[in-house]
């Protein structure tokens, strides 16, 4: 993003897009990173519901899909929060860049 | 309008109200707990914020998180900036100058934000009557600033203000009960919930969207700086809070009070203490009086609140 200065700043430092953290991405925080074991997922969507990031991938059919690591910042409660199929995670964190 | 049904899979096709990309920390409770407050309802909502986590890391210069009208103003007047939305608006309407959208209102704010120093313009608005929902998100100090205690910081605990150490072990005081001060407004619906459990949390909110007047909610927001734990266990953590009964779900409505998740089985306190650091010296053996004091606060609250749900109860049912 270009710099704005005060001539160009909208006045009373208003924000008109609604949304645009969006420009800002996250996911360069992140040290673990999320893997999803699709065979293991049982669409829960627990997930999805407990992500601080929206950063789980829902498709038009209202399954979930992979992760936005365009913002997952890896925490890791989706691993921790997922029941998994028969013990088996459909999550698991690992180390990020190996 | 119609509230909506609470199935996961329905909700998922939604869109979300609060978008990705704000910077609050890595597992943090806050952005759960809008999340989801925003996802229970389809009326337009205009928000305004106390200052705090949510409000700094949500809304950086250029950058805003939020997709609905959100006004923050200052620490102290969440609730006096809202309730001026909300008198406008009704004006406006009165007027004939815009059309009523049914939108509603909402103002967030931190445990200091409206424990402490928002409670006064809180206070009033709820004497006021405002059609307004005041939510609060509890993490239990000051974490914005680093971790100074509040009047929400739960006993024992260690701050950076009430630090633990040889002579003093933390903070000695017990929280303050904000959601039972709320009830004591008078106002039509105060509850407390907590973003482990979803459905309730939803629920309420839904229930109190439906009423007219000022409501009030206190939710739960684990904060995994402050309380000193894991980056992945804000959910659990707030599950633990409910079913110790540290954080018991209730709601009061029109002064009736009624328990809406009862834990299967009420677990010791310790459970939820031992994974948080902020209270990892109460488990040395000298300050073993500390855990039984904690303990005894959140028995004897419980103790209290089935009492007063069983006394509504009593009431709901016509006597013979």
């Amino acid at each position: 993003m270009s710099k704005k200065y005060w001539e160009t700043l909208p006045q009373g430092s208003v924000v008109l897009e609604a949304g645009n953290s969006a420009k800002f991405k996250t996911g360069s925080w992140r040290s673990m990173r999320p893997k999803w074991i699709e065979e293991n997922c049982i669409q829960c969507m627990f997930c999805w519901m407990y992500c601080p990031d929206m950063s789980v991938k829902v498709n038009a059919e209202g399954k979930r899909e992979d992760f936005n690591f365009d913002y997952c910042k890896g925490c890791g409660i989706c691993a921790l929060e997922c029941p998994g199929k028969k013990g088996n995670k459909a999550i698991v964190m690992e180390e990020e860049g190996k | 309008m119609t509230t909506k049904p609470l199935k996961l899979r329905e909700l998922a096709k939604g869109e979300d109200r609060f978008a990705y990309g704000h910077r609050m920390c890595a597992g943090c409770g806050a952005p759960i707990v809008v999340k989801q407050v925003l996802m229970a309802t389809d009326y337009p909502i205009i928000a305004s914020n106390a200052t705090g986590c949510l409000e700094v890391s949500s809304c950086i210069q250029e950058y805003t998180a939020w997709k609905i009208p959100w006004i923050h103003s200052a620490f102290e007047n969440a609730a006096a900036t809202i309730s001026g939305v909300e008198a406008m608006y009704r004006s406006l309407v009165k007027q004939g100058k815009i059309d009523d959208k049914q939108v509603k209102f909402i103002a967030f704010g931190g445990d200091g934000g409206t424990y402490d120093i928002g409670f006064q313009s809180l206070s009033g608005a709820m004497e006021r009557g405002h059609d307004m929902m005041y939510i609060c998100y509890d993490n239990g100090a000051y974490m914005n600033t680093g971790i100074q205690r509040s009047s929400a910081t739960p006993f024992g605990a260690n701050t950076t203000t009430c630090p633990a150490g040889d002579v003093i072990p933390g903070k000695l005081q017990q929280r303050k009960d904000l959601t039972r001060i709320m009830a004591a407004h008078d106002i039509p619906y105060v509850a407390q919930a907590s973003p482990g459990n979803w459905m309730d949390l939803m629920k309420k909110v839904q229930k109190a969207f439906e009423i007219k007047g000022p409501k009030f909610m206190n939710i739960i927001a684990p904060c995994n700086r402050g309380w000193r734990s894991r980056t992945d266990d804000a959910i659990t953590l707030a599950k633990l809070a409910v079913n110790t009964c540290y954080w018991p779900l209730y709601e009061i409505e029109n002064g009736v009070t009624k328990i809406t998740v009862k834990p299967k089985e009420k677990k010791p306190l310790t459970e939820f203490l031992k994974p948080q650091g902020r209270f990892k010296h109460m488990f040395a053996p000298k300050n073993k009086w500390m855990l039984e004091q904690a303990q005894g606060y959140v028995d004897a609250q419980w103790e209290r609140l089935q009492k007063e749900a069983a006394a509504g109860e009593a009431e709901k049912t016509p006597e013979e």
